[in-house]
């Protein structure tokens, strides 16, 4: 019979023994090392009855198909476009995943979505060599106009969003804005005013650093209390 | 016999950690030992160029080992030298064992150590530092790597050589030895001098005693700073 070693909900390094034994099954953030399972990064330990799991407090964005991310373009090719997105490797969007309008042989790309021009998309397909595919054909996918974009750890995304959605719907009500959340850790805002853009950026980063604690949608309706009025005000 | 003054021969000197102290960096750490001090920052991984250097099937780590001109009593010319490529490309080594780079196909992790102030010992705190580093820039990892120079002064086995020590007039021996402290794998053994077997075995037991030591070090520190954050709110 295996023991758990660590506490739950605590913070693991590198190389810590998590549990012992065969009965605990080793899931994202660990390995398993003869019967003992190891923490590879620094991370939340998360029990679940058998499976063990760390939440990464770091690191980069480890891009999945179906991800809705927000990038911008940094090179433009002969048949699409190269967008960062915060992971290791550049994006590509090929130009029938683009648009839907006919675009002819040789006409200048540019036209579509130029230089530094920042865009939301969908992860169509990542290779095993790290080669992402993105696509703009679905729902909410477009290029952004206006707004502030803010980064936040790509771990903590889930926080950000909440169960359900319940953490941005409350962010969207509140503040009025106009919110979206790529799973790379980019947040666009847009909002009516100065002030409820800034109240939503506030706010996000406070999820950022709250990420790992409990109550997180209690505080931060405290803390967006305010700007109810200044809805009504404004 | 040989006696040092202010601690005991089985004594590292005084350590002292920090983890993130480069805001641009993706990962860094500072390492102190005594009157040595590393600096180390992580990059990537990253989209490695020139192309050529690709590797579809892993990506790979470049460390960088540099020395401050002003890090020791007399200025040492900035720049690449003999003896800071060969430590360089120990230093690899030693970080090396403990990554698993097939996750990161076509790309490189850069490791730059700096030394702020050198007082022997410079690639050990280096490597405790970088290892740090790496874990601080969420890179998984097998373990931490913990490193210490032990060697020969005289006639005593000692741990964690300062300069006086090394160049101790009726001869020294120095080894810097860096490890997996979970496993107790090494992953760096150089020697400088002449140690016989027994004293090797001997000396070998003290590093792994002191890298225990370096290794709750760095596990604490690098827990410190992630309940620093969560506590401060």
């Amino acid at each position: 019979m295996g023991k758990i070693l660590v506490e739950d909900k605590s913070i693991a390094v590198p190389g810590e023994i998590l549990a012992e034994g065969m009965d605990f099954l080793p899931a994202g953030g660990v390995f398993r090392e003869n019967d003992k399972i190891i923490a590879s990064q620094i991370g939340i330990v998360n029990i679940d009855n058998r499976l063990v799991k760390l939440i990464p407090l770091n690191g980069r964005y480890n891009p999945k198909r179906g991800d809705m991310v927000i990038g911008d373009v940094v090179n433009i090719t002969f048949n699409g476009w190269v967008i960062d997105i915060g992971c290791t490797n550049f994006a590509v969007l090929p130009v029938r995943d683009a648009t839907s309008d006919f675009i002819d042989k040789g006409e200048d790309l540019s036209r579509y979505y130029g230089f530094k021009d920042i865009v939301v998309a969908k992860i169509s397909n990542v290779s095993k060599t790290n080669m992402i595919d993105l696509t703009m054909k679905g729902p909410g996918l477009m290029k952004i106009k206006g707004g502030m974009l803010i980064d936040a750890t790509p771990s903590r995304v889930p926080r950000i969003i909440g169960k359900q959605g319940s953490m941005i719907s409350l962010l969207k009500e509140r503040t009025g804005c106009k919110i979206i959340v790529g799973q790379n850790g980019k947040v666009w805002i847009k909002g009516e005013s100065f002030e409820s853009e800034k109240k939503a950026v506030d706010a996000i980063k406070m999820i950022n650093n709250l990420a790992h604690t409990t109550g997180l949608t209690d505080k931060i309706s405290e803390f967006l209390g305010g700007s109810e009025n200044v809805q009504k005000e404004g | 016999m040989y006696k040092r003054k202010d601690r005991r021969l089985d004594e590292p000197r005084e350590m002292d950690a920090k983890v993130g102290i480069i805001k641009r960096a993706d990962g860094s750490a500072m390492f102190k030992m005594g009157n040595t001090i590393a600096l180390a920052a992580v990059y990537g991984p990253r989209n490695l160029y020139p192309k050529f250097m690709q590797n579809p099937e892993k990506g790979i780590l470049r460390v960088n080992y540099n020395m401050f001109s002003f890090s020791v009593s007399e200025r040492i010319r900035p720049g690449p030298s003999r003896r800071s490529k060969e430590i360089s490309l120990v230093s690899e080594n030693a970080l090396l064992s403990c990554l698993n780079l097939e996750e990161f196909p076509n790309s490189v992790i850069d490791v730059y150590i700096e030394i702020l102030q050198a007082d022997a010992g410079t690639r050990c705190a280096g490597i405790c530092a970088a290892s740090m580093a790496l874990a601080d820039a969420g890179i998984p990892m097998r373990d931490l790597v913990s490193a210490v120079s032990v060697g020969k002064v005289g006639d005593a086995i000692v741990v964690d050589l300062d300069k006086s020590e090394e160049d101790y007039e009726e001869g020294s021996t120095d080894m810097p030895v860096a490890m997996m402290p979970r496993n107790g794998k090494i992953s760096l053994l150089q020697m400088d001098g002449n140690m016989s077997k027994e004293d090797i075995k001997k000396a070998l037991d003290l590093a792994r005693n002191t890298c225990n030591k370096i290794y709750e070090l760095q596990k604490k520190t690098l827990k410190e700073k992630y309940m620093g954050e969560v506590e401060n709110e």
